[in-house]
């Protein structure tokens, strides 16, 4: 189990080198470490599913990124924003670190689920019922798809309605009085 | 517990990009890696000590299967949440570069004309 | 937008309707191994991706068009929301599984699990259908000049 926490720590470090690096190429492809770190570490906790699925969307994240944004007219900014937000955020991620603690100190220990502390949990339900009542083995998918596929409905909107505002954005016609040079 | 603090650990690496940064590229990625960082933790709260994957295989009873097996509902959320992250990732690098075209700059302090 | 060199030209044709395969298998049968529609979407649209980098975008117009993609995901949605009214109709709730209580099938098998395989797909069209369409545009909309 220490391999989890190892995983972990590799995400970390590969955020830190993404959000610090100076050249906007090598930030791009530390966040594609991060990714897939944690793709790994999502597989030795028992959730294949989780695991494909994020090593996909991650190289479609890295792709649209890299394809819009790194060329040669992108100048590297350098820099924060200004000192007093910076002792001043630090300030407050250790009194958030320290609230987590303090809420940990309730919350059950890392191993135990929920179905081992409380007695009618539903994942029991849907883990026992989920064969005779839908018919599919992949226990994850049938919640998806038949216990909770209103879920999936709103999830498929939320993705339509996102990429419709994205299309819109990127008419050509709608911004016709700005100035066109640039636009190829 | 230790492990539950490396997940916030991410996460406050994140919000950090997100506060600090001037480049707007960098501000995107500290969003992507806040999701990852809340991904990580329902997964992480889910975890059953020396569990199985939740697919049911031949030859087992389904009172062994619920025995050893970990919590399937919090991967059904975080798989709407990954695909979800992917489409609002989509629409901020598409106000990005219509930002560029607009001021032809990524810095966060230049752009800051919204009044007239 | 011009597209890249002649190797990797000849290995995207190659390798490109293994992809689509292999992403149509993963969407299929997901009510029995992992994966289920979101990634099997998602890698049918990587595959035009690749092709769309590998090749330029007018060559992917003939592949797929942009209005034949916007249409496929918009049908998609529609089919989705009509399983589910038809779920109403024929005597169960929104969205319920009313092939596998009418006409069960054996466990483990391709056919079992009702309406899952059919809601599968549906869902892998419209997201692969989705993050082409916005891909595409995407890429015509370049405002930094390559090299």
């Amino acid at each position: 189990m220490v391999l989890i926490q190892v995983f972990l720590v590799f995400t970390i470090v590969a955020a830190v080198i993404a959000v610090e690096a100076p050249s906007a190429l090598s930030s791009v492809i530390s966040l594609g470490a991060v990714g897939f770190g944690l793709s790994i570490a999502f597989l030795w906790l028992a959730a294949p599913d989780i695991a494909i699925t994020q090593v996909v969307v991650e190289i479609v994240t890295l792709v649209i990124l890299i394809r819009a944004t790194i060329g040669k007219g992108v100048t590297e900014i350098q820099g924060n924003e200004s000192k007093p937000m910076l002792i001043g955020s630090l300030i407050l991620f250790g009194l958030g670190a320290a609230f987590f603690a303090n809420y940990l100190s309730v919350f059950p220990d890392f191993g135990k689920s929920a179905m081992d502390i409380f007695s009618n949990a539903p994942s029991e339900a849907y883990l026992q019922f989920g064969l005779e009542k839908s018919g599919g083995t992949n226990i994850v998918n049938d919640i998806l798809l038949d216990f909770r596929a209103y879920d999936t409905l709103g999830e498929a909107s939320v993705l339509f309605a996102a990429i419709l505002g994205a299309i819109t954005l990127l008419q050509k016609r709608v911004f016709y009085e700005e100035h066109k040079e640039g636009v190829e | 517990m230790l492990t539950y603090l490396l997940a916030f650990i991410l996460f406050a690496v994140g919000l950090y990009s997100v506060i600090n940064k001037r480049n707007i590229i960098k501000i995107i990625m500290g969003i992507i890696i806040m999701e990852h960082a809340v991904n990580a933790f329902f997964i992480l709260v889910g975890y059953r000590a020396a569990g199985k994957a939740p697919i049911m295989i031949q030859n087992t009873s389904v009172k062994e299967f619920v025995g050893f097996s970990v919590d399937p509902l919090p991967q059904a959320l975080v798989i709407t949440s990954i695909v979800i992250s992917l489409g609002v990732v989509a629409l901020m690098v598409t106000l990005a570069v219509r930002i560029y075209q607009h001021y032809g700059t990524f810095d966060i302090t230049e752009i800051r004309n919204l009044r007239g | 937008m011009k597209g890249m060199s002649n190797i990797v030209k000849t290995v995207t044709r190659w390798v490109a309707p293994f992809i689509v395969a292999f992403g149509i298998y993963i969407a299929l049968t997901g009510h029995l191994t992992p994966g289920g529609g979101f990634p099997g979407g998602v890698i049918i649209a990587g595959c035009f991706v690749l092709i769309t980098l590998a090749y330029g975008k007018d060559k992917v117009e003939q592949v797929l068009g942009l209005k034949t993609a916007a249409i496929t995901d918009s049908l998609a949605a529609l089919s989705f929301l009509g399983m589910g009214l038809l779920g109403c109709v024929l005597g169960k709730a929104f969205l319920g599984n009313f092939i596998q209580s009418g006409f069960p099938g054996e466990a483990f098998e391709l056919l079992s699990g009702g309406n899952m395989p059919i809601l599968n797909l549906a869902i892998s069209f419209k997201v692969g259908g989705s993050l082409f369409v916005v891909f595409a545009f995407l890429a015509l909309f370049r405002v930094i000049e390559e090299d």
